[in-house]
């Protein structure tokens, strides 16, 4: 009872604290954290800081913990909720949780291979056999069948993967459980893996981090840090046969698929035949009745929480190509906002009155 | 002396002049990581120093520019918050230690107190997230500086048992004679008469702390803007630097390094501190 | 009056004092507590035994087995200890018996240095400088070589990626040299000098009195620093977990990349979905506490028994 008490003079003083200015809590995947982290710069400029989006990207996993042990405002994940998550959220704070989408993405296959220009080729299969550790050198017939003309080196192969659970490793699994039966049932798909082979590294930034540093490295990696750090990247051949670099358009091309109204849906490995093979959306995850959340103390950060969303899911998709990433088609975008709009506070529909403003 | 004799002697100074270069290896080897990563430190660090550093917050990843303003607030707001949560206990259980030594908890005491002591940081990260993070229902720099000020407490105890057991008892007794309680002759005559210690030892677990990064994984979070108010996410250096050394972006290494030699200049500054404490007071 | 003033303030004084120290009391048991409690899911299916050597850890299929970060924690701290002790000791000897005093202060300076400087700085310059020069100009050229003359070698070897096993213990080993110096130093300063004075009038060289009269009185304290220091190195998180890669696939080779109990905890536990698998960490958690425990104990044994030696001697 004391330290209930105390806790609550605590809060008390907190909020007298901090009444100048909104900060929302966001962490998950590192995906799409360049992005979001320009996002906020951008959103902070544009309300002369009145609010603040402090977000950390701790991966996807940390997103989704994050976003059930209630600890921050929004999560992200670029693996939707399964089922099974979004019927213990159900039955846990008597709410739904949105999956909402907010921009597209690729997962590439990165490498560094000193003396190598050009792109190299990868099916899914060659992809699956390298992470299972039956592919250990650069110099592998599997390899250099797919890529005649190419001088590679007799370099070992290093593996480099997340060490913390990961949208981008779900996203990546994903695809290489539907190319390989082996992979499907040895590894399986997850946000966080038992892998075979390999070294690990924190975040999308570590893994990046770690091929810049290793010749002879190979890892996966959101486009945009491929692109932000030079680093090379191969392209996977998709389902209909074709050798495909990831680009806006090949990302967009692949995302061209029926899309559910929850958004929940992968987009690896689709029949799209000049989409890249290994795209994925990246979600943010909301609670639909945001006072069901524990870090939502107020109508007012509610309101902030939902007015931030509502301007990614407009203004701020012009940020989306620049860095890379897919901005959402007007379908996309459509289902997004009618998952936000139906966002209530205490049973006040601020959604729909944010989102129809 | 005959003959062999001399070659044994000669035999026992050759062993002698070898032990003393074998020693004199030694000693430089164990210094020889240190010494490259403080050149390291100050040659890379230095060149990414500029005002900057320390005016603004940091960028989006991938720009270049900005500084560590809000981790170098934060690191001084969660750190000194630790302390002040740390001092009462810590100078507690040393007063108690030293003061009343046949005090029935003091075994008890003494033994906790060093197991807290010999304790991985990251352990009081994961007792603060379970304490503070989790009842409290989100991270803040005072969760973190919950952390950091538990790390703190066997550290201040056994600096302060050190410190008062030096104290001559001839104080004490003079102060005693005198007719004062045993409290008063405590905190008027022997903790005075400690203080440059006491001092000491304050700034050094202040500085032992500002170097942890692996507590405020996951209490302290991190945050990219400034931040003052401590129920707040904040950031801080150790967490920054970690953080920036794994991403893949240059101008993060550089500010990496930068925030590295900032880091290290806290924590030898507070030692100079310290020291010119002990001498001063 | 006067009676509230002396009798009741000492009992108050003492009072207070004895709430804060019980803080302090509680705290350790809570941490043991907690960390328990938290585990207790995994601890209690698994079993503590069943869980520490169980060599699985898979997310994907909740199971968990802690052996891969129990094993790399002792591969890690032991070589770090072993590689840091005679360095440590060579420093002590150095500064107790043959350093001039100037030197000798430069000497105590740095080792306090030593142990101050933060252990994410030791991981930064692990990270740009020693990795990518052990992969370049170690681990390479061992590999290059054991592929065309000893391929036997290779499974041993493993993938030369520069982080891994090798960084990390030569990054710990020169983080802990510290511990094992200053306590080394000083129990080389305690021994009597009725026993070095005793060893000179016999004609004995300055080694020779070392080694005879001075290392044996001193051998506890010695080893209660190396306990001390294998105390640290067992807990070492931040430096460890930037240059060790983070790999828990066993068998672990010397290049290639391993996991400790510290490095699973930092890198997972703000991202562990499950709760079972959040469990298992703090499972680790409560493991990597018995462990410092023990260490810690045994190194104030040691020290106990020393000092009881020493006093014996005179």
């Amino acid at each position: 009872m004391r330290k209930r008490g105390f806790i609550g003079v605590l809060v008390l003083l907190g909020l007298t604290w901090a009444q100048q200015s909104v900060t929302l809590v966001g962490a998950g995947a590192t995906f799409p954290y360049p992005l979001v982290a320009k996002y906020a710069d951008a959103y902070v400029r544009l309300t002369g800081g009145k609010v603040r989006i402090n977000y950390q990207s701790i991966g996807s996993g940390g997103g989704i913990r994050q976003f059930l042990e209630q600890t921050v405002h929004f999560g992200a994940s670029d693996a939707p909720l399964d089922d099974q998550r979004m019927k213990e959220i159900r039955g846990r704070f008597k709410t739904n949780a949105l999956n909402i989408g907010y921009a597209l993405g690729a997962v590439v296959p990165t490498y560094n291979l000193p003396g190598v220009q050009e792109p190299l080729r990868f099916t899914g299969q060659v992809l699956a056999n390298i992470f299972l550790g039956k592919i250990k050198t650069w110099n592998d017939p599997a390899i250099q069948e797919l890529n005649p003309g190419v001088k590679l080196p007799p370099l070992p192969i290093t593996v480099v993967h997340r060490s913390d659970g990961s949208g981008t490793t779900y996203v990546w699994a994903d695809y290489l459980s539907k190319v390989s039966p082996e992979w499907a049932q040895k590894v399986g798909r997850g946000t966080s893996l038992a892998w075979p082979v390999g070294v690990g590294a924190k975040g999308n930034e570590g893994v990046a981090g770690v091929v810049r540093q290793t010749p002879g490295a190979l890892g996966y990696v959101e486009l945009t840090y491929a692109k932000q750090n030079g680093l090379a990247y191969g392209a996977v051949q998709n389902k209909a046969g074709r050798f495909v670099l990831a680009d806006l358009a090949s990302i967009k091309a692949a995302a061209n698929v029926p899309l559910p109204g929850d958004m929940r849906v992968s987009l690896t490995n689709t029949a799209a035949p000049e989409g890249y093979p290994i795209a994925s959306f990246t979600y943010l995850l909301l609670y639909e009745e945001l006072s069901a959340n524990k870090a939502v103390a107020s109508e007012e950060e509610a309101r902030a929480l939902v007015q931030f969303v509502n301007w990614i899911l407009t203004e701020g998709q012009r940020y989306n190509e620049s860095l890379n990433y897919g901005a959402l088609s007007p379908v996309a975008q459509q289902r997004a906002l009618a998952l936000l709009s139906r966002v209530t506070y205490k049973g006040k529909s601020i959604g729909k009155e944010i989102v129809n403003r | 002396m005959n003959r062999e004799e001399g070659i044994v002697l000669k035999r026992r100074y050759r062993v002698e002049r070898l032990m003393k270069a074998l020693v004199a290896f030694g000693t430089l080897l164990a210094f020889l990581v240190l010494l490259l990563v403080l050149v390291y430190a100050l040659v890379q660090g230095v060149g990414a120093l500029n005002p900057d550093f320390f005016l603004q917050d940091m960028r989006p990843p991938g720009e270049r520019g900005g500084g560590l303003r809000q981790a170098i607030v934060g690191t001084l707001i969660v750190d000194s918050l630790g302390l002040l949560i740390a001092l009462p206990f810590g100078l507690a259980a040393g007063i108690l230690l030293a003061e009343y030594p046949d005090h029935p908890i003091n075994p008890y005491l003494r033994l906790l107190s060093d197991t807290l002591n010999g304790m991985p940081a990251i352990l009081f990260g994961l007792l603060a997230f379970v304490l503070v993070v989790k009842p409290m229902g989100g991270f803040s720099g005072l969760s973190g500086a919950f952390a950091l000020g538990f790390l703190m407490i066997p550290i201040l105890a056994r600096s302060t048992e050190g410190v008062l057991s030096l104290v001559p008892k001839e104080i004490r007794e003079a102060g005693l004679a005198l007719g004062l309680p045993r409290w008063r002759v405590i905190l008027s005559l022997v903790l005075p008469a400690a203080r440059s210690g006491l001092i000491t030892g304050t700034l050094l677990a202040f500085a032992r702390a500002a170097g942890e990064a692996a507590p405020l994984l996951f209490t302290a979070f991190g945050n990219p803007f400034l931040e003052l108010n401590p129920f707040k996410p904040m950031d801080t250096l150790p967490l920054r630097l970690f953080n920036f050394a794994i991403s893949p972006y240059e101008d993060w290494h550089r500010q990496a390094w930068a925030a590295g030699l900032v880091l290290f200049a806290l924590i030898a500054l507070t030692s100079l501190l310290a020291r010119w404490a002990s001498r001063r007071f | 009056m006067r009676w509230l003033y002396t009798h009741f303030g000492d009992r108050i004084f003492a009072f207070i004092l004895l709430l804060l120290a019980t803080g302090v009391m509680a705290l350790a048991l809570l941490m043991a507590y907690e960390l328990y409690r938290g585990g207790s899911p995994v601890l209690h299916g698994f079993g503590l035994l069943g869980f520490a050597l169980d060599t699985q850890w898979d997310p994907v299929r909740g199971k968990f087995g802690a052996w891969p970060y129990i094993l790399g924690t002792l591969i890690v701290s032991l070589s770090a200890l072993f590689l840091s002790f005679f360095p440590a000791l060579a420093t002590a000897i150095f500064v107790a018996e043959y350093a001039p005093k100037w030197l000798a202060q430069i000497i105590n300076f740095l080792l306090d240095l030593m142990a101050a400087v933060p252990s994410v700085v030791y991981g930064l310059w692990g990270i740009f400088v020693l990795a990518p020069w052990l992969r370049d100009k170690v681990q390479l050229p061992l590999y290059f070589w054991a592929s065309e003359h000893a391929p036997a070698l290779l499974p041993l070897l493993g993938v030369p990626t520069g982080y891994g096993l090798m960084s990390a213990i030569l990054i710990l080993a020169s983080m802990v040299v510290p511990y094992t110096a200053a306590l080394a130093r000083d129990a080389i300063a305690l021994v009597p000098k009725e026993h070095r004075e005793a060893a000179y009038a016999l004609g004995a060289t300055h080694w020779e009195v070392l080694r005879l009269a001075i290392l044996p009185l001193a051998r506890g304290g010695i080893l209660a620093g190396a306990f001390l220091a294998l105390g640290r190195a067992v807990g070492e998180t931040m430096a460890v977990t930037m240059v060790i890669g983070n790999s828990h696939k066993l068998p672990y080779t010397i290049f290639g990349g391993a996991a400790t109990m510290p490095s699973v905890i930092a890198n997972e536990f703000t991202e562990a979905v499950e709760d079972l698998h959040l469990s298992a960490l703090i499972a680790v958690g409560f493991l990597l506490f018995l462990v410092a425990m023990l260490v810690n104990f045994t190194a104030a044994y040691v020290l106990r028994r020393q000092e009881r030696l020493v006093k014996g001697a005179l």
